[in-house]
């Protein structure tokens, strides 16, 4: 998929010649600086920027300070924490079943695969046994996110480079995947759908359905006629095409994950290398990308978001009957028809909604792949019903502070393009 | 009009001359004013089309009076001008936009004989106008103060320099063809190419040079995907950041009339202004003025065709496409262009 690139490494070259720290470099700029100044020279301040937090590309609430030589960006600090709700510390006051709203509101643009981590956290310290059909209608709910949140990303990204049209086309499809949220969950955005032990409730046939038909008809028509605007496109290439390239040792060691990670070309996918849920009976590619810029970013989500489409049909022709959250009373409520005839059913019902679970003591590390990498929940247990910590690992958190390396030479333009492939949500990377 | 004034009112001829200047310059800039209202509705709408959106569609029948009801808010609006901008150049500055981008209109001919001002220069005083304009966009970037103005500022005086000099030598072709600066006269020279067809555009010789002076007049207006200098996505509104109210419609309206004017040139320069688009005697029986406006409207729907479908360049690729592709090929167009009238009237 990416060996649509343009030749010509000239850049690259020269940027990595920027971003490396070369002493002998760095001796010369500061001698030229100060100490070397001959009478009538004029000391040159870098032009220093503030880019955000309220500025049509910072993508929520993100302040980048910018020291830049004229439009090329010398060094970038981001600064996080704008959008700081203390996340983690309120989950330690609420039960299990409480804390999954908060998720929802951490990556916004992809709820129900923030939910997904802390239900599989939850349920490996409760040792818990998941229907089959919750585990399908998990992994079709995460890939109808992953769909939900590229489609947002590289709308964005596209518009981060100054087309317009795109973002609002693929618009069109967020919102389809929106009307699904709502016909699934009941909420168009924080669906608070997924449970420890399954899922909240089932879903009906005709809903399925109809997002089967989406996916044949609307979903690769639209999306198709959209990324056909700039895949292609001479502009969108030049703007994109070895701007910030990362190479494979550069990802790992930056901590990647997700599609940025990949486009360096590691194939690195928690669903491949830990499947969790039904994956392991997907079969879906994972796209890897050559060089690792900002290009191989985009094509990775397009490729991404077809692959995605595939596991979601996979799902829906393999799903089988059955419960939709385990049968065990202690963790999941029971029916309301049987809450009306059968005492213990009551009595469930009334101490899961009040008190809650107790989850056994212990410690557990948690990652899925959500749309934007590797999205983790360390959860520690004291035994009560309300988690003793909740550790989240973002996604963003850890891309962000590459901001700065990526962006080293490059022009201020540039810096919108780079932060529009990286995909980054505040509500995540600040918690 | 100055004889009207000057044998049937009796005035002397100074002042029928004034009076008749003054009433032909409203004639021109008040319906300009309002075809301005309606192409940014144009626009919006064609580029919601584009977009699937509806576009404007409360204010008035199908929204047709939103831009009357946008100018009429920030007519209301109270003007900010920053405690650190330099007043005078601030408020100054969309004035000097506004005005740049009205009174080359004086020269566009839209019939025949229908022109403000006949003039023999008329292409060097369109040059010589459109340049000045750039001096809004740098005043207005100094004086505001502040960061993002003052890049896009730089960014403007930069771009619109780079592109006026292959616009320049586009011109230069134009002008050695149709043998004349006078816009009506470059306008006749067009008629009857090949006794069928009229408009340089129509000779394959001076083809090339009409797509490379419809790409650099999007550069000149900065439409996308030249739209640097107010590049939303890096500069949050260019040079118009710290402006409000009615300073910033002076923006707006002049931008708009600054495209319409490009386009007019596209439609004159190169596709036979107000003549029809075949020298076929029945055609001339519709005025040429709808003929140009046809024209000025079919350029407006490309502009804003490539408004929706383009990103938008890097500074750097910017002046790469103006400097190293744009430049020399029109330079050398000259070149060419001249040999081959050279041939035409000396022979080897």
């Amino acid at each position: 998929m990416s060996d649509v690139h343009t030749d010509a490494p000239t850049r690259a070259e020269e940027v990595n010649a920027r971003t490396a720290v070369d002493p002998a470099v760095e001796k010369i700029l500061h001698a030229t600086d100060s100490a070397h100044a001959e009478p009538g020279d004029v000391a040159i301040q870098n032009y220093t920027i503030n880019f955000g937090p309220q500025h049509p590309a910072a993508h929520g609430v993100l302040r980048l300070v910018m020291e830049l030589d004229g439009e090329i960006v010398e060094r970038i600090d981001p600064h996080v924490g704008l959008l700081h709700r203390g996340t983690e510390k309120l989950i330690e006051y609420k039960t299990y079943a409480q804390a999954i709203p908060y998720f929802d509101r951490l990556d916004y643009c992809s709820p129900m695969c923030m939910e997904h981590s802390f239900v599989l956290a939850a349920e490996k310290l409760l040792d818990l046994e998941v229907p089959l059909r919750a585990q399908y209608l998990r992994v079709f709910c995460a890939e109808l996110t992953r769909i939900k949140n590229h489609m947002l990303n590289l709308g964005s990204h596209v518009m981060d480079v100054g087309a317009m049209t795109p973002n609002l086309w693929l618009f069109e499809l967020r919102e389809d995947c929106m009307n699904f949220y709502e016909r699934i969950s009941g909420a168009r955005m924080h669906a608070n759908y997924f449970r420890v032990g399954g899922v909240h409730q089932d879903v009906p046939l005709k809903l399925l359905a109809d997002i089967g038909d989406w996916l044949d008809t609307r979903l690769p028509r639209l999306f198709e006629d959209a990324i056909s605007l700039v895949a292609d496109n001479r502009i969108f290439k030049q703007r994109n095409v070895d701007i910030a390239t990362v190479s494979r040792d550069d990802a790992i060691a930056w901590g990647f994950s997700g599609p940025m990670i990949r486009a360096a070309g590691v194939p690195w996918d928690l669903r491949k290398s830990q499947p969790y849920d039904v994956y392991d009976r997907m079969d879906f590619d994972v796209p890897v990308g050559t060089r690792g810029d900002c290009y191989d970013r985009f094509m990775v989500r397009v490729e991404e978001v077809r692959q995605s489409a595939r596991i979601m049909r996979q799902c829906l022709n393999e799903m089988p009957e059955g419960p939709v959250a385990t049968t065990d009373r202690k963790v999941a409520p029971p029916k309301r028809g049987e809450m009306k005839r059968s005492m213990e059913a009551l009595i469930h019902h009334f101490k899961l909604y009040t008190e809650g679970y107790h989850v056994p003591a212990g410690e557990v590390y948690v990652a899925t792949e959500s749309p934007k990498g590797e999205f983790g929940v360390y959860l520690v247990s004291d035994g009560s019903n309300k988690p003793y910590r909740c550790k989240i690992r973002p996604t963003a958190f850890s891309h962000l502070q590459a901001m700065d390396f990526m962006s080293r030479g490059h022009m201020l333009a540039d810096t919108t393009a780079i932060l529009g492939a990286m995909d980054i949500v505040f509500g995540e990377c600040d918690r | 009009m100055t004889d009207f004034f000057e044998t049937s009112v009796g005035l002397p001829y100074g002042w029928a001359w004034f009076l008749a200047t003054i009433i032909g310059i409203l004639v021109i800039a008040l319906p300009l004013m309002l075809a301005v209202a309606m192409i940014i509705y144009a626009d919006r709408k064609i580029w919601a089309a584009m977009a699937l959106r509806r576009g404007p569609n409360v204010v008035g029948p199908f929204g047709l009076l939103q831009s009357f009801a946008d100018g009429l808010k920030v007519f209301l609006q109270e003007t900010i001008v920053p405690t650190a901008a330099n007043k005078g150049l601030f408020l100054l500055a969309p004035i000097i936009t506004f005005t740049v981008a009205l009174i080359v209109w004086a020269v566009v001919p839209f019939q025949p004989e229908v022109v403000l001002a006949d003039i023999n220069v008329g292409l060097l005083y369109v040059l010589a106008a459109s340049s000045l304009g750039v001096y809004g966009i740098i005043l207005a970037g100094w004086s505001s103060n502040s960061k993002y103005p003052f890049f896009s500022a730089i960014r403007a005086a930069a771009q619109m320099v780079s592109y006026e000099v292959a616009i320049g030598f586009v011109l230069i072709s134009i002008v050695m063809w149709a043998g004349t600066f006078n816009l009506t006269g470059i306008v006749e020279a067009q008629k009857g190419l090949y006794g069928f067809i009229n408009g340089f555009a129509f000779n394959p010789l001076l083809f090339p040079m009409s797509i490379v002076f419809l790409i650099s007049s999007l550069a000149e207006t900065q439409r996308a995907p030249f739209d640097l200098t107010e590049a939303e996505s890096e500069l949050v509104a260019g040079y118009q950041t710290e402006y409000s109210s009615m300073s910033f419609a002076l923006y707006w309206l002049g931008e708009y009339a600054n495209v319409i004017l490009m386009c007019t040139l596209n439609a004159t320069l190169f596709w036979g202004g107000y003549l029809p688009p075949l020298d076929w005697a029945p055609l001339y029986a519709v005025p040429g003025i709808i003929w140009l406006f046809a024209k000025i409207l079919f350029f407006f729907f490309v502009f804003s065709w490539i408004k929706a479908t383009v990103p938008r360049y890097r500074y750097d690729q910017l002046m790469r496409l103006g400097w190293k592709v744009f430049l020399p090929l029109s330079l050398f167009w000259v070149f060419l262009v001249s040999g081959v009238l050279m041939f035409m009237r000396v022979g080897i």
